[in-house]
């Protein structure tokens, strides 16, 4: 990977995530047709859910993809959740740094069905599409606190359905509801099994591309992006540093004899196991756990 | 239970299956049954739809990166498009994908997809353990080629 890295950062990474069953890969095939036609390439990365039951996962997103099947420009990878929630998995990051440096144009990047805490894939796509249908009609009360707000294009998926445009209505009057700021979130109807609305979709990601391109921002959202992810791996190794530390540690064993008899609550043991962590490694005077 | 690989997901061990349906037939009430089966079995199962060419298919296991394909087919044609499939993955370094055929295959053409790289072939009938029990077998214990470490780190 540290090899890969160098070759990256050239690509532009469009999010797709929504609830299950709104078209999310019928509408990424439309996409995958209209940059092809203007000549990128394209990658997909897409998430389905893993059963938390037998750790199996049925990957079905190809099915709607198919025309691209053969298609060299093209790459499409499945993948299943493995347990991580947020939408995305653990491996779509280190995918992306893949395909990017492999030299695509586009890469997207589609969630599994979210409601609407799964906005991981912010961090990874400066442009967001957030996929609605018609009939989800009351909750949207219920999606504004997640999905709408990492939304940069909205679309209203099925559109040829009854109810569309007062979804359509209740969305702008919930977007107007938003405090101001330079982008405000187009809405966008498509129907995506016959395609209609995807020449609309594409200009309105242009159009956030663009705006994204202007005074620095995906410049500052990949600079946001790399210190997440370098802080998630220092945490990630800090923290098994210190667990390891403090297994082996003399303190452990009194610790968890006092967490069982509830002399020492939670956090007040995790406290204690890192100051004498603190004690022992980084100051190196010791700490309360050596015998004298 | 999701086998804990130290990062609070699952092992590099998942076996990936692609399920495909080659050729002209619309039949894919088997090919489901099988991928529920895989996955209810704990495998990561990738299902291509219907009417694939043999193009598709190879594209889509390379791109899947599995060690398992398995085909579909009730049209007849299978002496046609399996040795093709296998061919095409072949040559895009697949050497070492299990290929699987399963649907109306008669007796007598069993021994050719055979010889043409075909480990095995289930026709109606079979009970869905035994091909778990099977892919197991033949996949389970193998180092899967390919396959990256899913923990982020480098």
């Amino acid at each position: 990977m540290g090899r890969l890295f160098p070759y990256g950062g050239k690509a532009y990474v469009i999010g797709v995530t929504g609830p299950p069953g709104v078209g999310k890969s019928t509408l990424v095939d439309g996409l995958i047709g209209r940059l092809r036609d203007r000549g990128g390439s394209v990658a997909v990365l897409a998430v389905d859910p893993t059963s938390p039951f037998t750790g199996g996962a049925l990957l079905g997103d190809r099915v709607r993809m198919s025309a691209h099947a053969a298609d060299r420009g093209v790459f499409v990878r499945s993948f299943a959740t493995r347990g991580y929630l947020g939408g995305l998995c653990r491996a779509v990051g280190d995918a992306l740094r893949v395909v990017d440096a492999a030299g695509f144009d586009y890469i997207i990047v589609e969630t599994v069905g979210t409601g609407q805490a799964e906005v991981d894939v912010m961090r990874y796509a400066p442009t967001v599409v957030v996929v609605l249908v018609p009939g989800l009609g009351d909750d949207v009360q219920m999606i504004k606190a997640g999905l709408l707000e990492v939304a940069h294009v909205l679309v209203v998926n099925k559109a040829d359905r009854e109810g569309a445009q007062r979804m359509i209505a209740q969305l702008r009057a919930l977007l107007e509801l938003s405090p101001p700021s330079g982008w405000t979130p187009p809405i966008v109807a498509t129907v995506a099994t016959r395609g209609t609305g995807v020449d609309e979709l594409v200009e309105k990601i242009d159009l956030h591309r663009e705006y994204m391109m202007r005074e620095g921002r995906w410049e500052a959202s990949r600079r946001r992006l790399l210190i997440w992810e370098l802080e998630e791996l220092v945490r990630r190794q800090a923290a098994s540093a210190v667990l390891r530390e403090a297994r082996e540690g003399p303190l452990w064993e009194r610790v968890c004899r006092e967490l069982f008899s509830r002399r020492l609550a939670p956090h007040q043991a995790a406290r204690k196991l890192w100051e004498d962590f603190l004690a022992r490694t980084v100051r190196g005077d010791g700490g309360e756990g050596v015998p004298d | 239970m999701i086998p804990d690989d130290g990062y609070g997901g699952m092992g590099v061990s998942t076996i990936r299956v692609l399920i495909a349906k080659p050729g002209l037939d619309g039949h894919d009430r088997g090919a489901k049954v099988v991928a529920r089966a895989l996955r209810d079995a704990g495998m990561e199962v990738i299902y291509t739809g219907l009417h694939q060419t043999p193009e598709q298919i190879a594209e889509a296991a390379i791109q899947e990166d599995v060690a398992v394909v398995g085909l579909s087919i009730l049209s007849g044609a299978h002496n046609t498009l399996v040795p093709k499939v296998i061919q095409l993955v072949k040559a895009k370094g697949g050497e070492d994908v299990l290929f699987l055929v399963g649907g109306i295959i008669p007796e007598e053409d069993v021994d050719f997809l055979k010889s043409c790289g075909v480990a095995e072939v289930f026709g109606p009938g079979t009970p869905t353990e035994h091909i778990v029990e099977y892919i197991r077998q033949r996949v389970g214990q193998r180092p899967q080629p390919g396959r990256g470490s899913p923990g982020g780190g480098p």
